[in-house]
């Protein structure tokens, strides 16, 4: 199939990489781009693993072609951490213990931070609403939850 | 109760022990930025990737197999059919004795299809899109034949054959008989006799099994990047069907996206994948869609249990009588060791001594499965934990008491089971009444009497799971005694470099269980200095990490195997760096003492800094002693204290043995059947904790694992042998909306086996499944409904209240 050549703006940087119609976003991504912290764990669009920011909203990578990203702005995972320092999600799910296999994780913080953005001081409840689009087989979400809601103390207090 | 859980940072004051301490582990810190190494982020020159093609009967003769039309599209390069197969491999090795040594089990199917999702060919192309394209191109035309899903009717004498060299489809059948059963069963005042039914369930681990092969024709150098979780056990059953030299097979594993047991059973891609390579002469990648994933097995072990269990009147247990049949789907991938391993758990947490179990492994046209987390065992403690429940409902005595009158005690640690198991510690009933206190027991039960008056129906559920971890494989000679395995190894190595930091390395394959965190805990405390001082190599490459025949991570055991072998190989190191430091200070060995980086004369002001004897041991070693062999790395095996089974079949089949207690309150509303989880305890004890936060979390992920299991999760054939929950969409893995929040509590019984007194821990009994049944059947006391599938949706509550209504109006 013939491949199309794509621009956009990944973690601030200009892009471009040629995709055929059919590719999905998340393997131009990993597979054209090489930024390879964005999962793939389902076919189906369910887990989340793939979930990056789009245009200020979170989106999973899977559900959109590569061609509809043309011009977009995204962060994805690696655009989290800035001059060295971590986002202060990432710092909470490194503390609380957030993540086991850590391959669901990428999608976790992704999903949190489009959360937190909406929703600076959520609840319990809204945590858990929050990250329903995100699958974790490890953790149970209890260490999940529990990072997203000190993340959400930590951006405050700033 | 559990230890301090705030993290510890290295900036701090060092703790006078870094064991015990939830140190922040160091792989997440790439991990949460992405900057895992997972299979599916290598990639290597010239690379090609594969699909399969997988069969859509359940049961089919293959007729023929016309690869010309994908062959033609621009950028395949090579696809093989299990003709290739049939002549490059031997069938898999099996450890049944005959007739059921003749299964037959390949990378692909040859001559016919056994299960649905079967990899019948697989192709390499230059993108993965082309070679997904080339399987649609594959021509197959199938004579499909009868298919048999139900276990029962698989064990008619007139069964359509799965295996048709066995010539049944019982492929292993074995009674044992521990204690007296018949004489415990003329002694009771009842037998309660019941049909229960552990569910098909998956492992779903969030990056499915890759496998990027890489062949040099030039070296004969075969190199398996792989995420099988216990790659070097299967390297025997790869060499052995493949006859590949295995000293020139090089194994590696970085970062693994979970695995729960499921990721054991990888080897049948790890050949398939590694002949595309050796056929096109480039490495080859292949990443396993989640479809495939689900279908291709790996799912819990099934089975049937016929149970009598034999009482006094006053709830004392004499003995249980069960036929099991397990449905191990298609082929013995690893089986039927899950139908063996309730012998690390024969009498649960109880003390009756006699136990009669007559095993029937069942082939079917199913999914083969898989070791699964709680693996062998949960069946068999939900399956003791259901009859007793049953059975105290039957003679009136409230389930509390007939679990407290039936466990083992502390004071009877270690305790010997019937099947020659050796608990090494615990304390059952303090972990109960733990339990219960922590969810405020008597005020449930006192809501649940109100709000039944109302219709409104509460249950609260309690169960014990034990995790019998770090398994003896000689196990495996009670199902043959041919078998060539036994016992329990690990190797590590400790390395001070040449300025006085250190480098271990132990093969264990992680995925999640913090490894490297822990040995540099552990290895910090021995060689006094911070964990930071030591690097843990990640991951695992056979031709850099030691490794034995059992390496690996599985059996709930690296807490004790692999720090066993990492511990043996410190003390090696730090008896040499003494040594070393006591003929440069002129001082005793028993004098010294490692302290914060440097070798310290007790009592003096002598002291010698690590990277002046690493100096010495690595470039400067004339200053050695005089018969020193210079250096300073140490390789240590552990050996598992085992032995084989005795002459009554007994043996101590795993060395610690943890357990879990779980009280669950739930409510179900009467009406739609709908279950919502109110509140969850979960008590822990796996001995000493080497770092707690990690081993919270995997009680939380064990909890999550059995609840998913007891109230969404399902692997539902059809009668045609289609599997009906086959994505995401349908096989329902929960969410952080359905999961509840769980509160944990952490006992701590040392082991009186392991160095530390630590015990391995992770798989949690599947404890869940005990308590969610039983939680269950209590809400639904008012319609006397028995639990006795470990499967209860929500649809099949509304179906059992509306059959139970329609009795009582009858």
């Amino acid at each position: 199939m013939e491949k199309k050549k794509i621009k956009l703006t990944i973690n601030g940087e200009q892009m471009e990489g040629e995709a055929e119609p059919r590719t999905l976003l998340v393997y131009f991504l990993r597979d054209v781009l090489g930024l390879t912290g964005t999962h793939i764990g389902c076919d189906t669009g369910h887990c989340g693993c793939c979930t990056i920011i789009m245009n200020g909203v979170s989106v999973k990578s899977c559900m959109v072609f590569a061609f509809q990203a043309e011009g977009t702005t995204i962060t994805t995972i690696e655009g989290l951490a800035q001059n060295g320092k971590l986002h202060p999600i990432q710092e909470s799910f490194w503390e609380n213990h957030g993540l086991q296999c850590g391959y669901c994780t990428p999608g976790q913080i992704m999903s949190a931070s489009f959360l937190l953005k909406r929703n600076p001081n959520p609840t319990e409840d809204e945590i858990r609403r929050g990250i329903e689009g995100n699958y974790c087989r490890c953790t149970g979400y209890v260490n999940i939850v529990k990072s997203i809601k000190a993340a959400a103390e930590k951006m405050q207090s700033k | 109760m559990r230890g301090p859980m705030a993290t510890v940072t290295e900036e701090q004051a060092p703790p006078q022990k870094w064991v015990g301490q939830s140190v922040k582990p160091r792989e997440s810190y790439r991990l949460i930025q992405g900057k895992g190494k997972f299979l599916d982020d290598i990639k290597l020159p010239n690379m090609l990737y594969a699909a399969i093609l997988r069969s859509p009967y359940a049961h089919a003769k293959i007729v023929s197999i016309d690869t010309s039309k994908a062959s033609a599209l621009p950028g395949v390069i090579s696809i093989i059919t299990g003709e290739d197969v049939e002549k490059a491999t031997k069938p898999f090795m099996g450890v049944v004795p005959p007739p059921g040594d003749k299964v037959i089990d390949y990378c692909l199917a040859v001559g016919k299809t056994r299960y649905a999702g079967e990899p019948v060919a697989a192709v390499a192309a230059t993108e993965r899109s082309i070679a997904e394209d080339a399987i649609d191109l594959i021509e197959v035309e199938y004579d499909p034949l009868p298919v048999v899903v139900d276990v029962e009717k698989a064990m008619n004498k007139d069964s359509t054959l799965v295996q048709d060299a066995v010539g049944s489809n019982i492929v292993w059948h074995k009674q044992f008989n521990y204690g007296d059963y018949e004489k415990a069963a003329s002694h009771a005042d009842t037998i309660v006799k019941e049909k229960l039914h552990f569910h098909r369930f998956g492992a779903a681990p969030m990056e499915t099994d890759n496998v990027l092969a890489d062949y040099q024709e030039s070296t004969g150098l075969l190199t398996i990047n792989c995420n099988n979780q216990m790659p070097m056990f299967c390297l025997a059953l790869i060499v052995l069907a493949t006859g590949w030299d295995s000293h020139k097979i090089r194994i590696i594993t970085n970062d693994i996206g979970g695995g729960f047991g499921a990721k054991i059973i990888s080897y049948t891609y790890m050949v398939l994948i590694s002949l595309l390579s050796k056929k096109s002469g480039r490495p080859v990648k292949w990443i396993m869609e989640r479809r495939a994933n689900i279908i291709s097995g790996t799912h819990a072990n099934e089975a049937t249990f016929y149970v009598d269990i034999a009482l006094k009147k006053n709830g004392t247990i004499l003995g249980i009588n069960a036929k099991t049949i397990h449905d191990e789907g298609a082929y013995l991938r690893y089986e039927p060791i899950g139908a063996l391993l309730w012998v690390q758990v024969s009498s649960g947490p109880y003390r009756f001594k006699n136990l009669r179990m007559d095993v029937n492994s069942v082939v079917t046209n199913k999914g083969p499965v898989a070791p699964i987390r709680g693996y062998g065992r949960m069946q068999h403690l939900w399956m003791i934990e259901r009859i007793i429940e049953i059975a105290a409902k039957q003679l009136k005595i409230d389930p509390l008491e007939i679990r407290m009158k039936n466990f083992i005690t502390s004071e009877e640690m270690p305790y010997v089971t019937p099947s020659g198991a050796t608990y090494d510690s615990g304390d059952y009933p303090q972990a109960l009444e733990k339990a219960l206190e922590m969810i405020g027991y008597p005020e449930w039960k006192k809501k649940q009497s109100e709000y039944r008056k109302h219709g409104k129906l509460i249950g609260i559920g309690i169960g014990t799971g034990i995790d019998s971890g770090t398994n003896n494989f000689a196990q495996v000679k009670l199902i043959s005694k041919e078998n060539p395995f036994s016992g329990q190894s690990r190797m590590a190595f400790a390395r001070m470099d040449e300025f006085g930091r250190f480098q271990v390395a132990v093969a264990s394959n992680p995925h999640g269980q913090s490894h490297e965190t822990v040995v540099s805990q552990v290895v910090a405390d021995e060689l006094g200095v911070k964990p930071d001082d030591v690097f843990v190599l990640p991951g695992m490459d056979s031709f850099s990490h030691p490794f034995t025949g059992h390496s690996g991570s599985y059996a709930s055991q690296f807490a004790v195997s692999g720090i066993e072998a990492v511990l043996g190989a410190s003390r090696k190191l730090k008896k040499k760096i003494i040594e070393i430091a006591a003929f440069k200070l002129g001082a005793t060995p028993e004098d010294i003492i490692l302290k914060d980086g440097k070798a310290i004369v007790q009592d003096s002001d002598k002291s010698l800094e690590f990277w002046m004897i690493a100096n010495m041991a690595w470039r400067n070693n004339l200053e050695l002693p005089p018969d020193m062999e210079p250096g300073l790395m140490e390789l240590y095996c552990w050996k598992g204290p085992f032995k084989l089974p005795d002459e009554k079949e007994r043996l101590n089949p795993t060395l610690t043995y943890s357990y879990q207690t779980h009280v669950a309150v739930v409510e179900i509303d009467p009406e739609t059947g709908k279950l919502q989880i109110l509140k969850y305890v979960a008590v822990d004890d796996c001995g000493t904790q080497l770092n707690p936060q990690v081993v919270e979390g995997q009680v939380h992920g064990a909890a999550m694992n059995g609840i998913a299991a007891s109230i969404f999760e399902e692997c539902k054939y059809d009668d045609s042998g289609q599997l009906l929950s086959s994505t995401f969409m349908d096989y329902l893995f929960p969410t952080a909306v359905e999961i509840p929040h769980f509160q944990t509590c952490h006992l701590t019984s040392p082991s009186p086996f392991t160095t530390l007194g630590t015990k391995g821990a992770g798989e949690g009994g599947g404890t869940p499944l005990i308590t969610i049944s039983s939680a269950i059947e209590d809400a639904l006391a008012p319609f006397g409904i028995k639990i006795t599938d470990s499967h209860t949706t929500p649809e099949r509550i509304y179906n059992l209240i509306k059959k139970s209504k329609k009795v009582k109006g009858n």
